[in-house]
């Protein structure tokens, strides 16, 4: 059973953590994904949206969060939130500490049961508030460069924010220097392309159709070579 | 004091080459505004990335010959990352690229502690015996072939040729007593980017012939004949500077540096080609990746640093 969110700050965290954050990415995340791994991004100023957004993107890596957190600069540090599984990420205490202070992720129970509080009441809240969502609707890391099937439950949120746009984004290269189970990092240009963003419509099946098809149409821009 | 280690006659070279790109950016300047209908976005990106290339470069080279190394080091690092990026790879491959990332700061140390021996034999002999030893660990068997011979390839054009240009760094000064190692690589990078140029430049004015149609469609017979001679009469112009070189030597350094550019040119364009690509990356903007720009150095570096090494040490 996963364990409760603990009880914690309100958004963004104190000072102090929010000190942690800008040291932790311009020291550490910066020159590891900027010239340890390297970014070929195409249309990133389809990221420059004024206001609130939700960016979705496949996931294969730890990397992803922090590849994705580089795009914005950094005076937007705190305002770019990636929402995260509670279950994995509140599991241990350290890590907890880390990904909601040093990351700040926006903790999301995977598993909902009738009677159970709002899942998705932080997530609006910080939409609300002007900030920037990151969402991997694949729900895990899954098997390498591999893409799964999206849940459902970003079409929810959509739903409860119609005005926020959905910026589809394909990732690929994270994968292959970071993949899930593995802890040695090894370089890999990571790519990062940008599709034209989404808004809901009213119809759930039509938006995940959508999301569905502009993921695998930016995938299939890249051509990349299989990865066994 | 900066750039003590450098002789006057190479500060004069590094201020030449400034001054043709100012010359340059000029020109381009010119071009835009006597044609402001047309579209130069390419040839602009080109130069202002020369002006990164040549920057960097520049103040590695005035500020030690060890910067220097950790520049050409960081160069292959990154032309590596490159071509790994480019080529198909199985997960098992993973621990094995580690190991050939790895080779670089060994390679590096080597030239850094001008141990010649080592330097040229790391990677053609003990990488070229190492990486398979680690494939058999990571135990996968399927495509094991190709993968090792891509792999040790990589390593070979990225690290160990590009290497070669920081040996020359730590030749003794005996061997060039005017503008010591870092002339000679100054006269090897200039006339190896400069034969890009004319070979360019004759084959779009003259160009008839196709060479290497096949690979690249846009290489002519009078492009490489009149960018070859021409490096050759430049090669022979420059060598009383900063090699040291009777002219009959010049030329044929300056040939040698023509046709091998040529062919480390298209022999990477077979490369991009069969991995279906137009350029090998993103880095550069006006020039693609790092490998598009240094594909030329692949070739003329080994060479002209062999040629130089049995004429003179």
């Amino acid at each position: 059973m996963p364990p409760e969110p603990p009880a914690r700050p309100a958004a963004g965290g104190g000072r102090s953590s929010r000190l942690l954050k800008l040291l932790f990415f311009t020291l550490v995340v910066r020159p590891v994904v900027l010239v340890v791994l390297g970014l070929n991004v195409r249309r990133r100023e389809r990221l420059r949206t004024p206001g609130p957004a939700i960016v979705v993107a496949n996931h294969n890596s730890h990397l992803d969060t922090l590849v994705l957190m580089t795009l914005f600069p950094l005076r937007q540090l705190a305002e770019v939130r990636p929402v995260a599984a509670a279950d994995y990420f509140l599991s241990k205490r350290w890590l907890a500490w880390f990904a909601l202070e040093v990351i700040g992720i926006v903790p999301l129970s995977r598993t909902v049961r009738a009677g159970d509080a709002d899942p998705l009441a932080e997530c609006v809240r910080h939409l609300g508030d002007g900030g920037i969502l990151i969402l991997y609707p694949e729900g895990s890391r899954g098997d390498p460069e591999r893409l799964a099937a999206f849940q459902g439950g970003v079409a929810h949120l959509a739903r409860r924010c119609p005005e926020v746009p959905v910026v589809p984004v394909f990732l690929h290269g994270a994968g292959k220097s970071l993949p899930r189970g593995e802890a040695l990092l090894v370089p890999f240009i990571c790519d990062v392309f940008v599709g034209e963003s989404l808004v809901w419509a009213g119809d759930r099946r039509a938006f995940m159709t959508g999301l569905d098809g502009a993921i695998r149409a930016l995938a299939a821009e890249g051509g990349f070579p299989p990865w066994e | 004091m900066i750039a003590a280690h450098l002789p006057a006659t190479v500060l004069w070279a590094l201020a030449g080459v400034f001054g043709i790109l100012i010359v340059a950016s000029g020109l381009v300047a010119l071009l835009v505004r006597a044609q402001p209908e047309k579209d130069h976005t390419e040839l602009r990106q080109r130069i202002r990335s020369w002006w990164v290339i040549i920057g960097v470069f520049s103040a590695a080279f005035l500020l030690s010959h060890t910067a220097s190394l950790v520049l050409l080091a960081f160069v292959s690092f990154l032309a590596l990352k490159e071509y790994f990026s480019l080529i198909p790879s199985r997960r098992a491959d993973r621990r094995v690229m580690f190991w050939a990332y790895l080779a670089i700061p060994v390679q590096y140390y080597w030239v850094g502690s001008a141990w010649y021996g080592m330097f040229i034999i790391f990677i053609p002999v003990y990488m070229f015996l190492l990486l398979p030893l680690r494939m058999v660990i990571a135990g996968e068997v399927q495509g094991f072939l190709r993968a090792a011979g891509v792999l040790h390839w990589g390593l070979m054009v990225t690290v160990f040729s590009i290497s070669h240009m920081a040996f020359l760094l730590v030749l003794p000064a005996a061997g060039n007593p005017g503008a010591g190692g870092a002339g000679l690589l100054l006269y090897l990078l200039f006339l190896t980017q400069f034969n890009d140029v004319a070979q360019y430049v004759w084959g779009r004015r003259f160009g008839r012939r196709k060479v290497v149609p096949s690979v690249s469609p846009n290489k002519t017979l009078e492009g490489l004949l009149g960018g070859v001679a021409t490096t050759a009469v430049l090669a022979v112009a420059l060598a009383p500077w900063l090699t040291p070189f009777d002219p009959l030597t010049a030329a044929i350094a300056g040939l040698a540096i023509g046709a091998a550019g040529f062919a480390g040119d298209v022999t990477i364009s077979a490369v991009k080609r069969d991995l279906g690509v137009k350029d090998s990356g993103s880095l550069l903007p006006g020039h693609g990746g790092i490998l598009d720009r240094i594909d030329s150095l692949t070739f003329t570096a080994p060479l002209f640093f062999h040629f130089v090494w049995y004429a003179y040490y």
